[in-house]
């Protein structure tokens, strides 16, 4: 090396280098921005301490008999929508890959049609069936009047669920997609038939790449099901429109409403967290974990 | 007529094409039980494309491929073929297993996963059973330590020996392997063969597609030459690899040694 001589003459001078202490950079501009933000948001929790804003009255209706059957009504629809959904996006999304034309082009109308259309009409759809057909079922076996069967409930799951699904066929056809020919061949190799292999090895690993949008269509599903209102499905916003209405403390029923959407959201997001760490295993994000704990059969690491 | 057992593989006259380049054309070639039989040849030969015909990957466009006699992909009704369904198909597959390139085990299966899930899924056995069975088959290709890893945490040659494993637990009459150590780090290549050649010394019917001459002349029965979709050349080891009749042969083989 033709540094090693150069270097001989400076050495003491480097000896006294490496004694010094080490300060780290400051950040100023950093610490000017958060002391704003920091002001900013004293401003604002100020604001709506002082404003025109009962929270005893917040506290009051927190849990009051009709928000606590909004809660339920809007967790339950976003249930059934979402399950609705996914059966419905898995059908299509299946359906749009078949080389069968009348498979693939009914899937792509669909498609087309629900994803093409604003919700809200969709709803209204829905709930006015009866003025296209008085009288559904099958005929000379059974028939019901469509107005008892199209209640606000079914007009919502229909509404939310057949919409959702249009978007949910092409998340999972992107999932789909993202598996390699490789998994399909080697699934047929030892014997398995077309459905086996979906939904033995290709679905759950097409689940990593669908969960994560999934996952975010369902916190706005629940907040979707807030427009069911217009048809007089009583969600929670309904019920806190009802009672405002009533007491005219409107902001007051709207911030109840609004921390029983978070609740709702946040025990959502925690549950993808788990969903995403268990369809990613075998992916390497679970690799350090997996090592890493003791008592597994993996140990003899060569 | 001698003694000898029917061929368990005989192909006749198949030709496949791709769009308009023809993959196969007119490859005829019967295999005999126990045997094992190397397929060599360059890139783009058709070597690969023979051995997925073989267990129905790729559908054939011409000829007939018959396995333990049964004749594959099809059944005669009157004077036509009528093709066979999904699961005549997958069970027909029952009697090839196959070792890919690129291993293609079950990103999100552990190596004991991947060896049962046929057994358990496919074949509907216990699974206390297919486990026992499953430790046996890892015992075998060295990789008891590795039950529970995902196969990311494998090394290639580990993958592929996991990959044979996976092959065998379906207890297939034939195996077949496509290019098996052809993505392999070099110093990884004998692991595997190592396998291959102890499953050869067992009896095990055994059709390789496979660069390693070393290995053809050593364990094969018999080897064959292709390229562009035809058999150049058939015979022993000993003639194909160390004294080729064929000009196109002669060629190939200086080029793989070099």
């Amino acid at each position: 090396m033709t540094g090693q001589p150069a270097a001989r003459p400076v050495s003491a001078e480097l000896e006294r280098l490496v004694g010094l202490s080490i300060v780290p950079r400051r950040h100023y501009g950093r610490w000017v921005a958060a002391a704003i933000i920091l002001l900013l948001f004293a401003w604002v929790v100020k604001a709506f301490a002082e404003g025109q804003i009962a929270w005893k009255v917040v506290g009051q209706f927190l849990t009051a008999p009709a928000i606590l059957n909004g809660l339920v009504n809007t967790v339950i629809m976003t249930a059934c929508a979402m399950a609705l959904g996914i059966v419905l996006g898995v059908l299509f999304a299946i359906m749009y890959m078949s080389p069968n034309p009348v498979l693939r082009g009914s899937a792509l109308f669909y498609i087309w049609f629900f994803r093409g259309t604003p919700l809200l009409l969709q709803l209204l759809l829905w709930f006015n069936l009866a003025l296209v057909f008085p009288r559904i079922g099958i005929p000379g076996l059974i028939e019901f009047r469509t107005i008892d069967v199209i209640t606000p409930f079914v007009a919502t799951l229909l509404g939310l669920g057949m919409n959702q699904g249009a978007y949910t066929a092409e998340v999972v056809r992107s999932g789909i997609l993202s598996v390699e020919v490789g998994q399909t061949e080697a699934a047929k190799s030892i014997g398995m038939t077309r459905l086996t292999t979906l939904r033995r090895i290709i679905l759950p690993q097409a689940m990593r790449v669908i969960i994560p949008p999934v996952g975010n269509e369902f916190i706005s599903m629940v907040k979707l099901t807030s427009i069911a209102s217009v048809i007089q499905y009583s969600e929670i916003l309904r019920n806190a429109q009802t009672i405002y209405y009533a007491n005219a403390r409107v902001i007051e029923l709207l911030i109840v409403a609004a921390i029983w959407y978070l609740a709702v959201v946040t025990l959502l997001q925690i549950g993808q967290f788990f969903l995403e760490r268990y369809f990613s295993r075998g992916r390497g994000e679970r690799r350090a974990r997996h090592k890493a704990s003791p008592g597994n059969g993996a140990g003899g690491q060569p | 007529m001698t003694g000898r057992p029917p061929p368990i593989v005989v192909a006749h006259q198949v030709t496949k094409r791709f769009n308009s380049v023809r993959a196969l054309n007119g490859v005829s070639l019967s295999i005999d039980p126990g045997m094992v039989q190397c397929i060599i040849g360059p890139s783009g030969s058709g070597k690969s494309t023979f051995l997925r015909c073989l267990n129905q990957i790729e559908k054939i466009d011409g000829g007939a491929i018959l396995i333990d006699g049964e004749l594959i992909g099809y059944r005669q009704v009157g004077n036509a073929l009528r093709a066979l369904s999904d699961a005549e198909i997958a069970r027909q597959r029952l009697a090839t297993g196959m070792v890919f390139q690129r291993f293609n085990l079950f990103h999100h299966m552990t190596a004991l996963e991947n060896i049962i899930e046929g057994p358990v899924t496919v074949l509907r056995r216990p699974r206390r059973e297919a486990i026992a069975e499953a430790m046996d088959l890892l015992a075998r290709v060295g990789l008891t330590d590795k039950r529970d890893s995902y196969p990311i945490e494998m090394s290639g040659g580990q993958q592929q020996r996991v990959a044979i494993a996976r092959a065998l637990a379906m207890r297939p009459r034939i195996m077949l392997f496509d290019e098996p150590t052809s993505a392999l780090d070099p110093e990884l290549v004998g692991e595997v063969l190592a396998v291959m050649r102890d499953l050869a010394r067992s009896g095990m019917t055994m059709i390789v597609v496979t660069h390693e001459l070393g290995f053809a002349r050593e364990v094969a029965q018999d080897v064959v030459f292709m390229d562009r979709g035809e058999i150049v050349e058939q015979g022993p080891p000993s003639q194909v690899l160390l004294n080729p009749q064929h000009g196109r042969t002669r060629e190939f083989i200086s080029a793989v040694l070099t």
